[in-house]
């Protein structure tokens, strides 16, 4: 049994399949990275992974429970999985320290004071505890981004999403997302991430997925993928990628 | 592609810039009539004055000062001319950098004098109009001393509107959110919920507000509703408020709550938090800073239109106002609630204006 199960999962929009039949397995403590062109549906999968959509067809598992279809409660799962977004989404009428504690407070029921602690000291690791009550708009994208991490980190979840989460950086400023990104995997952080930070899976990732047409059409490790791709397909988006300098 | 040609390009000199005297001339033309005009009017409402005997030593200095304003239009006009006069003066020893300055100068001293004129021009035909049927038109609206000697009854009944509006919004604001979660709850449990809410509204939009205050405070009572037929009319009259202006309001709610990006629903469901969390914590305080300005909006035509009560025989301000005004014959009491209707919804009227305001500069900010 793996961590996460995802078993021939298909999501329609009206007329359009987005994922014809995804299979995928993600273990504790493994980094896995889905690449794939934009809109080839690395955004969808995520968002079906903790419930912002439902599934039209298959099946997802988390730790062997079915967490997909009828009778599962979705604000449960919430609390277990947690989603970062390229826009980073955070709330922009509170402060840092308000985002990060708005769900421990409601939704796991945590003391003000002790949630404002942890947050602290989630804001410490991230560099930002000066920042605790400056809002959304008085920071770099950067640091939205990392606050955003941070605000998921608060729920303590034992998957983190991460959706394209640097996309929408300053080149400059990709890197100190990265790096926190490397210090999460380091600690054992499991976590399932699409990108176009070719080098950056390279070096982390236990595994790269490439989506094409609704499925992955192609997986293994990150040397396999980057070095020795076994289908046409992937050699040819990945020589797009190269090509474009972004390997 | 071709190499560009030396000699294209630039072929032609720089045009001469228009000579802007006769623009200048026109704005003299209109300001020295606007003058004309003005002291004429001037004139007739000393005369209507004087045979009323109302005319004395202060009147004639305040008519003499007031007669000296509109003058001030001529210092455009000058400025005009005399830029004219410089461009000109230019042109003749070919500076045309200076003629083009100078003739923009007196176009739009030009201009600015006939704007200003314009509205002065407005103003005088509006006291001339009050002032005509010498005078009649002006004591039909503005006896003095019936405004005087009616202030106080006038102003006693008028509280009831402002007491009416000020219970009605308070139950406005419920009600509407009421309404506007009942059109937005997800789901296939919510949809006769949301058929009933949407029903309601479009019915109550299309009604005119005289009509369901009409059915309601006058229907009820007729038809022996328990409990609500020993209602007093203007309890019944703030229930038919409520009701039409609830289905207003929950549009209001509903548009500000849509208006909030869906990905900040997605940022806190995804954080566990429930739909109602979600509300209460991500969008409403966010909706709320957009909806203050259509629902203060909402509040003034409630304002306005509480003078309909009088349909069901509330003695609100204008209905008081209207039997002074036929015991009378004079609308002068009526011109009293009129003012205070305008002296409560302006300043909000302003408000709304800056609320906007401030909302697009922040929003391009
Ligand atoms: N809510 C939606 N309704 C309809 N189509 C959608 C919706 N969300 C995504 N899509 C479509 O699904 C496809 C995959 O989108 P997405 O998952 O965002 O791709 P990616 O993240 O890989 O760029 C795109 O063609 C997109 O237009
Ligand atoms: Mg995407």
């Amino acid at each position: 049994m793996s961590f996460l199960e995802i078993r021939d999962v298909h999501k329609r929009y009206g007329e359009l399949e987005v994922l014809k039949g995804i299979n995928l397995k993600v273990e504790q403590h493994q980094v896995v990275c889905l690449i794939g062109a934009s809109g080839c549906g690395k955004s969808t999968l995520l968002r079906c992974i903790n419930g912002l959509e439902a599934i039209s067809g298959g099946e997802i598992r988390l730790e062997g429970d079915r967490i997909t279809g009828p009778g599962v409660d979705l604000d449960r799962l919430r609390r277990k999985v947690g989603i970062v977004f390229q826009s980073f989404n955070l709330f922009p009428h509170m402060t840092v320290l308000q985002n990060v504690t708005l769900a421990p407070i409601q939704v796991l029921g945590i003391p003000r004071a002790e949630a404002e602690a942890r947050a602290m000291e989630l804001l410490r690791r991230i560099g930002l505890e000066a920042k605790a009550k400056a809002y959304p708009d008085q920071l770099s994208g950067g640091q939205q981004q990392r606050v955003a991490i941070a605000r998921a980190l608060a729920m303590d979840p034992q998957l983190l999403l991460l959706d394209e989460i640097t996309s929408a950086l300053d080149p400059e400023l990709v890197s100190e997302v990265l790096n926190l990104l490397r210090e999460l995997a380091a600690e054992g952080m499991t976590m399932l991430l699409a990108t176009h930070e070719m080098s950056f899976a390279r070096e982390v990732a236990s595994k790269v997925c490439f989506l094409y047409q609704g499925v992955v059409h192609e997986e293994g490790p990150p040397e396999q993928i980057f070095g020795d791709p076994q289908q046409e397909r992937t050699r040819a988006f990945l020589s797009k990628i190269i090509e474009a300098g972004r390997l | 592609m071709n190499p560009i040609d030396p000699k294209q390009g630039r072929s032609s000199a720089p045009s001469i810039p228009k000579d802007p005297t006769s623009l200048v001339l026109w704005a003299l033309a209109v300001c020295a009539l606007v003058v004309l005009l003005a002291w004429s009017v001037l004139l007739n409402l000393y005369r209507i004055l004087e045979r009323n005997h109302l005319a004395g030593v202060g009147v004639e200095v305040l008519l003499v000062l007031v007669g000296l304003l509109p003058l001030l239009l001529l210092v455009p006009v000058w400025r005009g001319l005399r830029n004219a006069g410089q461009a000109r003066a230019a042109l003749a020893v070919k500076d045309l950098i200076t003629t083009r300055v100078k003739a923009t100068e007196a176009r739009e001293w030009a201009q600015y004098a006939i704007g200003y004129g314009a509205a002065v021009l407005l103003v005088f035909l509006s006291v001339q109009f009050l002032l005509a049927n010498d005078g009649a038109v002006g004591s039909t609206f503005f006896r003095l001393e019936l405004i005087r000697d009616s202030f106080g009854l006038v102003l006693g009944a008028f509280w009831k509107n402002v007491w009416m509006f000020c219970v009605a919004e308070v139950l406005i604001l419920v009600w509407g959110l009421v309404i506007a979660v009942a059109r937005m709850i997800p789901g296939r449990a919510g949809q006769p919920i949301r058929f009933l809410a949407t029903v309601y509204t479009d019915a109550f939009r299309g009604l005119p507000t005289i009509i369901s205050i009409y059915l309601i405070a006058l229907g009820l009572p007729l038809a022996n509703v328990p409990v609500v037929r020993d209602w007093r009319p203007e309890w019944l009259a703030i229930l038919a408020l409520t009701m039409s202006y609830g289905a207003y309001v929950a549009e209001v709610y509903r548009a500000g709550l849509d208006s909030i990006h869906p990905s900040q629903w997605s940022a806190a469901r995804s954080l566990g938090l429930s739909f109602s969390q979600t509300l209460r914590f991500v969008i409403i305080p966010q909706a709320v800073r957009r909806i203050i300005p259509p629902l203060l909006n909402d509040f003034i035509a409630l304002q306005k239109d509480t003078a309909l009560v009088n349909v069901v025989g509330v003695i609100d301000g204008f209905n008081q106002a209207k039997i002074i005004a036929s015991n009378k014959f004079n609308l002068s009491a009526v011109t009293t609630v009129a003012i205070l209707f305008m002296i409560i919804t302006i300043p909000q009227t302003r408000l709304v204006d800056r609320l906007l305001e401030q909302e697009k500069r922040r929003t391009r900010g």
